[in-house]
């Protein structure tokens, strides 16, 4: 190597306005992180951390007001700085109908607000049928814990997302999109695809985009809002866009923890991030710098797969007991009313254990931890959940009604009288409709970044 | 120190939450050296498996003495979302470890055993 070629300059900024979009923020965010020159403003749309239900419905967590208020914002503040707006995992878990669901509330906004921009939207949705080719070539692998994907599970999936790096983004914003709507999308890739576009070292730009995902979580005061960052080629600054609150070494650092198996080194689709030799040096009371971040390319690009079925259908029930003579037997209690309704849905329903479930919670005592709590007191008073689980509603509600009487009525089996307990609500019981779980946790291989996704836009002519 | 203490008392935040559908994890943030020690010897795949009843060799322990923290990572023992799953974010799963009492009187002891320890 004789050349010494000097650091390239430039650097891109980025802002997140919230860590999720409907979360809300001040509009002060927005004015502020504007004066500090972004190139892009991003901002997450889905997380799968609510839990399966998103995937499974396709339906929403934010409700649509608090989105419409953040997009009216965003869209204003990109429109008029002349700067893209990316959203990520649109809709909570970046199913067709989440991107489609954001894309008409833009569209509407657009319509309002007399703004013309290019709207694209990457659909990221994936069919059983173009999976099984991957899946019978062996190009579809577990992620631990998980074991081998079979069929029977992929054909359980009533929604399949594929999570999406950075390049089907980038490619829209090549092909002229002002505002990116992006289905399931890696937390990272929407701050991280228009730097690394103009050119910012990966290493960098990836720790950036992993440290202000989250919005505000990075600072010293968690619900702040909205942060900023500046990715350059020795590294990245970012800093908190409320005023009173700090961003430090610490604060940025504790930040890898954050809902991380390991805080050191992270797998994104195309590569893995590692933060192991990162230092993080205090710029000013509330700037922190970051240098030392890499990335190291992956020899296979792979896509992680997220899926959602159907358990069953759910019923659930609530009874409240204030007899201390019961309380004082509680564990007891709850055992006999499994016993017997176990016993009463084989009599009347005829139902083997296999066709039905049921989760006895005893809210007050231990229903959270359950046998890892390490100390249950006697209660004062306890609310017990009765949660059924069976293959259809009508069979959920109808183990639910021969609980009913038991939740209402029994005895422990030291009283010889019969005590009536508090239901809450007439009737007790709610039909809580499916249920759903996360099935899949595999990444699939592929040959390029984008063939896994849909990018559909207007034609640009400018 | 003369009275016994739990590790949640001694800490800034023990606290736990999912990482991703599959993973649970948990920090316990210390608030100093003296007491990241203490943490750190505490702390074992042992005592981790016994409150959590998960097995010793699908613990993930990071020992991170530069922030004072030590951060366990396990897989969730019920998937999230499930009939059985009471706590959808894992965000209640620190008590059991927050709870453990630190021995007393043998702080100096422990932060000797605690030194160098490899897990």
């Amino acid at each position: 190597m004789t050349r010494q070629p000097s650091p390239p300059r430039g650097s891109v900024g980025i802002l997140v306005p919230a860590g999720m979009l409907g979360a809300g923020f001040h509009p002060d965010t927005i004015t502020r992180g504007l004066s500090l020159g972004p190139d892009v403003i991003a901002v997450d749309g889905g997380s799968t951390d609510s839990g399966p239900y998103y995937l499974g419905t396709g339906r929403a967590k934010t409700t649509e007001r608090a989105v419409r208020h953040d997009l009216r914002l965003l869209l204003a503040a990109a429109s008029g700085a002349g700067i893209p707006l990316v959203i990520g995992s649109c809709g909570t878990s970046g199913t067709d109908s989440g991107v489609e669901w954001i894309a008409d509330i833009v569209h509407g906004i657009c319509l309002e607000a007399g703004l013309d921009l290019t709207v694209a939207k990457i659909f990221s949705e994936q069919r059983t049928e173009t999976l099984l080719p991957a899946l019978d070539r062996g190009a579809i692998h577990p992620l631990p814990p998980s074991i081998e994907l079979d069929r029977a599970t992929l054909d359980r999936c009533v929604h399949i997302v594929g999570v999406m790096g950075h390049e089907p983004i980038e490619q829209a914003l090549r092909g002229g999109a002002d505002v990116v709507l992006a289905g399931r999308a890696t937390d990272t890739a929407v701050s991280a695809a228009v730097p690394l576009m103009r050119g910012m070292p990966p290493g960098p730009t990836w720790h950036a985009a992993k440290i202000i995902e989250c919005g505000g979580l990075c600072t010293t005061d968690p619900r702040s809002g909205g942060v900023f960052a500046r990715i350059d080629h020795g590294g990245f600054t970012v800093e908190p866009l409320d005023l009173d609150t700090s961003c430090t070494p610490m604060s940025v650092a504790a930040h890898m923890l954050y809902e991380t198996a390991d805080p050191y080194r992270m797998r994104e689709p195309g590569g893995t991030i590692d933060v192991t030799e990162a230092r993080y040096m205090p710029v000013n009371d509330r700037v922190v710098r970051v240098e030392g971040s890499r990335f190291e390319p992956a020899e296979q690009y792979t896509v992680k797969l997220e899926g959602a079925a159907i358990t069953g259908y759910e019923t659930v029930s609530f009874v409240g007991i204030r007899d201390p003579q019961v309380l004082r037997g509680i564990d007891e209690w709850a055992g006999l009313l499994r016993k017997l309704l176990a016993e009463r849905v084989v009599q009347v329903l005829g139902l083997v254990p296999e066709e039905w479930d049921a989760d006895i919670r005893l809210y007050g005592y231990n229903a959270v931890l359950g046998e890892l709590d390490p100390a249950p007191a006697t209660p004062q008073e306890v609310g017990v959940m009765l949660l059924v689980n069976a293959r259809d509603q009508q069979t959920a509600t109808a183990i639910s009604q021969l609980a009913n009487p038991l939740l209402l009525h029994l005895p422990t089996p030291a009283m010889n009288h019969l005590p009536s307990f508090a239901f809450a609500t007439s009737p007790a019981h709610i039909d809580r409709g499916a249920a759903y779980e996360f099935v899949l946790n595999h990444v699939v291989d592929t040959d390029s970044p984008t063939e896994l996704f849909r990018l559909e836009m207007p034609e640009v002519t400018r | 120190m003369t009275d016994s203490s739990t590790l949640g008392e001694l800490a800034i935040e023990v606290r736990s939450k999912n990482a991703g559908p599959f993973w649970l994890t948990l920090e316990a943030f210390m608030p100093d050296d003296r007491t990241y020690r203490i943490a750190d010897a505490l702390i074992t795949a042992e005592l981790i498996s016994e409150l959590y009843h998960v097995a010793a060799e699908s613990l993930r322990i990071f020992r991170i003495p530069d922030l004072c923290v030590v951060k366990v990572s396990f897989p969730r023992p019920v998937v999230q979302g499930g009939l059985h799953d009471r706590d959808m974010h894992a965000g209640q799963h620190h008590v059991p470890l927050a709870g453990v009492v630190v021995p007393p009187t043998e702080d100096d002891d422990l932060i000797t055993k605690g030194r160098g320890r490899d897990d």
